[in-house]
């Protein structure tokens, strides 16, 4: 609105009052108004913009050229490099680009970030003065990454570039384990990738010498709480230190001190006590118990076992499926297992779990099943069946058919156990609650047993978060003691004579020593069993020696599986064979006339074998009652012929006046209490037996009492002054008579 | 000992009775079983039909069965079992074979779950469900018109019946509340068999399995 515009007339320009009044819309509007007359006007930007893309295209041109050589005054002298390093390809784009805002002569620029490039192969004394401008030209854009120090330096070693001397002390280091070993070229280039792994990792200089904190460093951090990743960066470089120890050594600093810090930084970061870290490094070297360490912060995958009583593998996959879970067969190994990936249904509620087509049993607890391989028709014990996984897993191998006794200590657990059995449908089970301690007499015979024995759980710490700080030396120890109570009952359960079996499996879900090797090498010294392969072909092999114990060669053939390796939980499993149903009795463990196979033997009772050769007529009377001593009452006779010889007069002596109370008593048990403070040299203990016979002797020919013992007093009087001719003769007289 | 009769399901009483079963009759009562000397008799209905077929049951292939009372609870098993589970003292002993049910305090006798796997096959009667109400009747939910499938013919009023999936799988036992004519004519919300065991309880019920 307004009145109508007329563009013929003047409008007044200028400062004045009147030049400012509002003039009509048009004029206003003809300013702004532009006709598209010729090329457009470009801004600053837009301009640089333009420039830019001209250059682009001559860029590549000129590349070439200077790759060949330089097209300014510097190609004579000036060689292009062969290794073009992406990287500096990418900051030297860059630079150009941010130098172009400033200056148009770009190929200049460029000039100079390829006569660095280049420099560095070549000749470094020729270019010193332009060099350091250009350097520095070139690294305030980088900016952040080099102190002028460093600059400086990186210069110098440049020029010095054989030598290793360098102003820096940080890359002193580096220098040394690396220059000094190289050509040239070599050097130079891990001097430009070191610069580059400096300028990247910024503590990087730090921990190539790793420094260990002083006591005092140490103490401190228990005030301050250090960050866990400090920590767990500090942890890596102690591993990377003692892998390669003799290189990366602090001088004058030990080894103990380096796996101390590692110790107490490992208890930190995992939150375990002190006694178990110190545990699991002596059974892992360090590289391998962090990653033991790693496995055990997250679950092993979930498994599931199918119950072939029921189902086929093949069908409960394709049901499971359909209902919407992601599994997978186990592996090679087993034919029954699967595994879990994901599941939109809880996979413990499904209608094909609850009608007992399949159990959750972690993958770990296949093994001792397939290791002790029950077949069909046999009896077989369970010791430690809670919550019933291996139980049905055996009933599944044996189709139902003979016996499973399922004990357990436990009655609550039993529960699991009888809710498991009856899902899954086994009919051969018998559920009871001893203790596995009472079992041989409760009930033996056993084709197989099976003793998952309890333990610390240090395999299933991933199950379990609590035994990390929970278990001590105490609980160990208490729980090596039981379990060796319990492998022992175990094996008295087995039939050594049954013509199927006669096996043991004993397993744990432990890594500890004590509860594994040195249990099954308690079981083979006190029993007569053998180790046998278990049938598992994967898994690593049980420990021969561990520390300053040593075991018996043949636990070789039991196995032991880690999560951080297998990828299941820690376990160890062994398979035992009964070769005798005699048990070696406790004071004589060697001297078994039965237990002949056994290779398994005790060292005692190598060392005991010379002496019992000898010993064995004559000391059986000790061992047995009055019975056997009778029986063997002919044996004896040649005995003290032989007996007799030495230290007669001795032991008679004294014998004399505890004769008569013996006569009186005639108990087989005073004799031997008698002989027993004898035991110390093999010759009193024959004279004790002497002793003896001349007891019995007296007792059964009474009639011929008196003569002896007045003849036996007679002669002993004689023969205490007269020592090795003749005494055979009179010897016998004394006897015969 | 002759029976009474039987209301429902749940309260069947029961005495079992092992009609000319020799061997299992005379069995020396020993440290921990007894012997059932009971009328098994579960009424006109599906217990009828197990009443023939317990025979079956106790005859089969492999081997001789018996039944066996200990702690109220009455277990099925072979005889071998029988033969090694004597050696186990009878405050030890938790469970042998297979639990078929216990007695009430009542003396009145209560199936269990558990005995779904042998009485199934001979099941008389079957009731299909639906798949959208299994997960309803496996958390002991009555089963409603809507969720039926199919319903064997001829299915009297207050039957016991076996419960099944579309697939076969037994799910558990039931009542049912109506006959199948009934059933066809019934509207979609009421219900037509009363739930008495599924085998959720092997989750929601662990305890009382022993």
């Amino acid at each position: 609105m307004g009145r109508k515009l007329d563009p013929t007339v003047k409008v007044k320009r200028g400062p004045g009052r009147k030049a400012r009044k509002q003039k009509g819309a048009e004029t206003e509007l003809s300013k702004f108004l532009v006709d598209d007359d010729g090329p457009k006007k470009l801004s600053s930007r837009s301009r640089k913009r333009a420039i830019k893309r001209a250059q682009v295209t001559k860029e590549p041109k000129q590349e070439e050229k200077s790759k060949k050589g330089f097209s300014d005054e510097n190609s004579k002298w000036l060689k292009p490099t062969q290794r073009k390093r992406k990287i500096e390809q990418s900051e030297e784009d860059e630079d150009s680009d941010s130098q172009w805002e400033e200056e148009d002569d770009d190929e200049d620029e460029e000039g100079f970030v390829k006569k660095e490039m280049e420099e560095e192969d070549d000749d470094d004394e020729d270019m010193v003065d332009d060099y350091g401008a250009d350097e520095g030209d070139e690294q305030d854009s980088d900016g952040e990454e080099l102190l002028p120090i460093e600059r400086a330096a990186r210069k110098q070693k440049k020029q010095t570039s054989k030598k290793p001397g360098s102003d820096d002390d940080e890359d002193e280091d580096e220098e040394e384990e690396d220059d000094d070993d190289e050509e040239d070229e070599k050097d130079d280039l891990k001097e430009d990738e070191e610069e580059e792994e400096d300028t990247v990792q910024a503590n990087f200089d730090e921990t190539e010498t790793f420094k260990l904190p002083a006591a005092a460093d140490r103490a401190k951090e228990g005030l301050l709480q250090m960050d866990l990743q400090t920590i767990h960066q500090r942890i890596r470089d102690n591993v990377d230190v003692l892998s390669h120890f003799s290189e990366k050594r602090e001088e004058g600093k030990e080894r103990s001190e380096y796996l101390s810090l590692l110790r107490s930084d490992l208890c930190t970061y995992y939150s375990y006590n002190e006694f178990l870290i110190s545990k699991l490094m002596d059974i892992f070297p360090v590289s391998e118990l962090i990653d033991f360490l790693e496995a055990n912060e997250i679950q092993r995958p979930v498994t599931i076992r199918t119950n072939t009583l029921k189902t086929r593998r093949r069908d409960l996959a394709q049901a499971l499926i359909n209902r919407g879970v992601n599994l997978d067969p186990l592996g090679k190994w087993s034919k029954v297992g699967l595994v879990i990936y994901d599941s939109s249904v809880p996979i413990g509620a499904t209608p094909e779990y609850l009608s007992g087509q399949y159990m959750l049993q972690g993958a770990s607890s296949f093994l001792p099943v397939m290791a002790l391989s029950p077949q069909e028709g046999e009896s077989v014990l369970d010791m430690s069946a809670a919550p019933g996984g291996k139980t049905t897993y055996m009933a599944q191998l044996m189709r139902n058919t003979g016996m499973i006794v399922a004990n357990d200590a436990n009655a609550d657990r039993l529960k699991s156990v009888v809710g498991n059995i009856h899902r899954l449908g086994v009919t051969n089970a018998v559920i009871c609650n001893y203790d596995g301690r009472q079992f041989p007499k409760v009930m033996g015979g056993f084709d197989r047993v099976l003793l998952d024995a309890p333990c610390s759980g240090t395999g299933v710490i991933s199950k379990d978060p609590g035994v990390k700080t929970g278990k001590d030396e105490a609980d160990v120890l208490r729980s090596a003691h039981l379990q060796k109570e319990l492998i022992l009952s175990a094996i008295d359960s087995v039939n050594a004579d049954s013509p199927t079996g006669g096996y043991l499996v004993y397993c744990t879900c432990s890594i500890m020593v004590e509860e594994n090797e040195w249990v099954v090498d308690y079981a083979l010294k006190k029993r007569n069993v053998k180790l046998v392969p278990t049938g598992l072909d994967f898994g690593k092999e049980g420990f021969i020696r561990f520390k300053e114990r040593r075991f018996h060669p043949s636990l070789k053939l039991s196995r032991r599986f880690y999560p951080h390796s297998q990828n299941m939980d820690g376990f160890f499993v062994a398979k035992l064979k009964k070769l005798s149903n005699t048990i070696p009795t406790a004071p004589r463990e060697t001297d078994e006339v039965e237990s002949t196979k056994t290779e398994t033997a005790a060292s005692s009772e190598q060392i005991q074998k010379p002496e019992s050769k000898q010993q064995k007529p004559a000391s059986t009377p000790e061992k047995s009652n009055m019975g056997k001593k009778q029986k063997l009452k002919p044996e004896k006779s040649e005995t003290p012929i032989i007996t007799k010889k030495a230290g007669v007069k001795s032991e008679n002596k004294k014998s004399d006046g505890p004769k008569k109370a013996k006569i009186a008593k005639l108990d087989g048990e005073t004799s031997k209490k008698s002989a027993k403070p004898n035991k110390k040299q093999k010759v009193k203990e024959l004279n004790g037996d002497s002793t003896k016979e001349v007891v019995i002797e007296k007792k059964k020919g009474s009639q011929f009492e008196k003569n002896n013992k007045t003849k036996n007093k007679n002669l002993l009087k004689k023969n205490k002054n007269r020592m090795g001719k003749n005494k055979f003769k009179k010897l016998k007289n004394m006897v015969g008579q | 000992m002759n029976t009474a009769g039987f209301d429902g399901f749940g309260n069947v009483e029961v005495r079992v009775f092992i009609r000319d079963g020799g061997e299992n009759r005379s069995q020396p009562t020993s440290t921990g079983l007894q012997e059932l000397d009971a009328q098994l008799s579960f009424g006109e209905n599906v217990h009828s039909a197990i009443g023939e077929n317990i025979r079956l049951l106790i005859d089969r292939p492999d081997g001789t069965y018996c039944f066996r009372l200990h702690n109220d609870r009455v277990y099925y098993m072979s005889e071998r079992i029988l033969k090694l589970a004597t050696n186990i003292s009878r405050d030890k002993l938790v469970s042998v074979g297979t639990c078929f049910g216990k007695f009430t305090k009542t003396q009145k006798f209560r199936l269990h779950i558990t005995a779904l796997d042998f009485l199934a096959p001979y099941a008389k009667f079957k009731v299909w469900v639906k798949p959208g109400s299994e997960q309803s009747f496996l958390y002991g939910n009555h089963i409603m018109k809507s969720g039926l499938g199919r319903i064997t013919e001829n299915t009297a009023q207050y039957q016991g019946v076996v419960v099944y999936s579309m697939a076969d799988v037994p799910l558990g036992f039931g009542v049912a509340a109506k006959t199948t004519q009934e059933c066809r004519k019934v509207d979609p919300m009421s219900i037509v068999v009363f739930h008495q065991a599924d085998i959720g309880e092997y989750i929601r019920s662990e305890d009382t399995l022993t």
